[in-house]
């Protein structure tokens, strides 16, 4: 084995910005789950909230997207 | 990286198919060398011209396949800056429905086999996250005046915590561009690269038969991400238009 230290803490960052894609999933779900809650409960007014929905799943998506971005920073451009 | 697959004679690189190549012949790239994203941008315009020129032109009374689609188009993304952006906001809804039908085809050409996805890279999807977000600061601004900060400085709030609110609002406003067009090129990316990675396994014939159904799996779902990710950009505007109209609320 061989290689510098500097390339294996690059790799190791670049897999522990994994984890970010594992929280953004909670908040996607958290999202998800908690508008089907609600529209069980009243089905009549889910349907005008499918926007706010999606806008929601957006922003909670974003950050796990900065996760992404984070790596590929590491990757190419340190 | 990540996989390559051995044996089988089928090598490559699941981030190959993001690589600027030009057209004809293989010399350096410049500005104005005709390259495969000139290629892909043009036939994005192009599909999205043929659908709402052509596939509109019978102005039947009882619509063909085409004119439905395009009318469902036209009517998602009317009702969606409708709803979200109030009525004043349909004056901006050309350039709504521009960006909607650019990005869903440029989503959708990028999955056939071969395409190149316009939308993974960065140069293009920044662009139009700078467009919609210059426009709507030009707009909030022109609208409002001074009165268009009060985005940030919230008079419903206790004073107190009003300096705390206006930084995190500050910070929330100018990542806009990036959160828009990190979102679409990231996804588009991600789902392609995937694809990729199974289509490498496939080499390898005790694994072939999952790797094939992976791959079928994944194109399906990333045809429903092709057309989310255009909504949720389409959709985040006409948020961002909001605010612009009505920064007080």
């Amino acid at each position: 084995m061989e290689g510098n230290i500097g390339e294996l803490g690059q790799y190791i960052g670049v897999g522990l910005t994994a984890f970010g894609m594992g929280f953004a999933a909670l908040g996607v779900g958290n999202v998800a789950g908690n508008f089907l809650a609600g529209a069980l409960r009243n089905p009549s007014a889910a349907a005008g909230q499918t926007a706010t929905l999606f806008i929601g799943m957006a922003f909670a998506e974003a950050l796990g997207i900065f996760s992404f971005l984070v790596a590929l920073l590491l990757m190419f451009a340190v | 990286m990540a996989t390559e697959a051995t044996g089988g004679g089928l090598e490559f690189h699941p981030m190959d198919q993001f690589v600027v190549r030009p057209l004809f012949g293989a010399g350096e790239v410049h500005w104005y060398t005709p390259t495969n994203v000139t290629l892909w941008l043009a036939l994005t315009a192009l599909a999205a011209i043929a659908l709402l020129v052509l596939g509109t032109r019978g102005r039947a009374i009882v619509p063909n396949r085409a004119q439905s689609v395009a009318e469902m188009a036209y009517g998602l993304v009317h009702k969606m800056i409708e709803d979200i952006s109030g009525k004043d906001g349909l004056r901006y809804f050309p350039y709504v429905l521009t960006l909607f039908m650019f990005i869903v085809f440029g989503n959708l050409l990028g999955l056939l086999p071969g395409a190149f996805t316009v939308t993974s890279h960065i140069a293009v999807t920044g662009v139009l996250a700078m467009a919609v977000f210059l426009g709507v600061t030009i707009i909030g601004f022109a609208k409002n005046g001074a009165h268009f900060l009060d985005l940030f400085w919230i008079r419903s709030a206790p004073l107190a915590v009003r300096p705390i609110l206006a930084v995190i609002e500050v910070i929330s406003y100018f990542v806009r561009p990036l959160s828009l067009s990190i979102r679409l090129a990231g996804n588009m990316i991600a789902g392609h690269a995937v694809i990729k990675v199974f289509a490498g396994f496939a080499a390898i014939a005790a694994v072939a038969p999952v790797a094939i159904i992976a791959v079928v799996g994944m194109y399906a779902f990333e045809v429903l991400v092709a057309f989310v990710q255009a909504y949720v950009f389409t959709i985040l505007t006409c948020v961002y238009l909001k605010d612009a109209l009505h920064p007080s609320h």
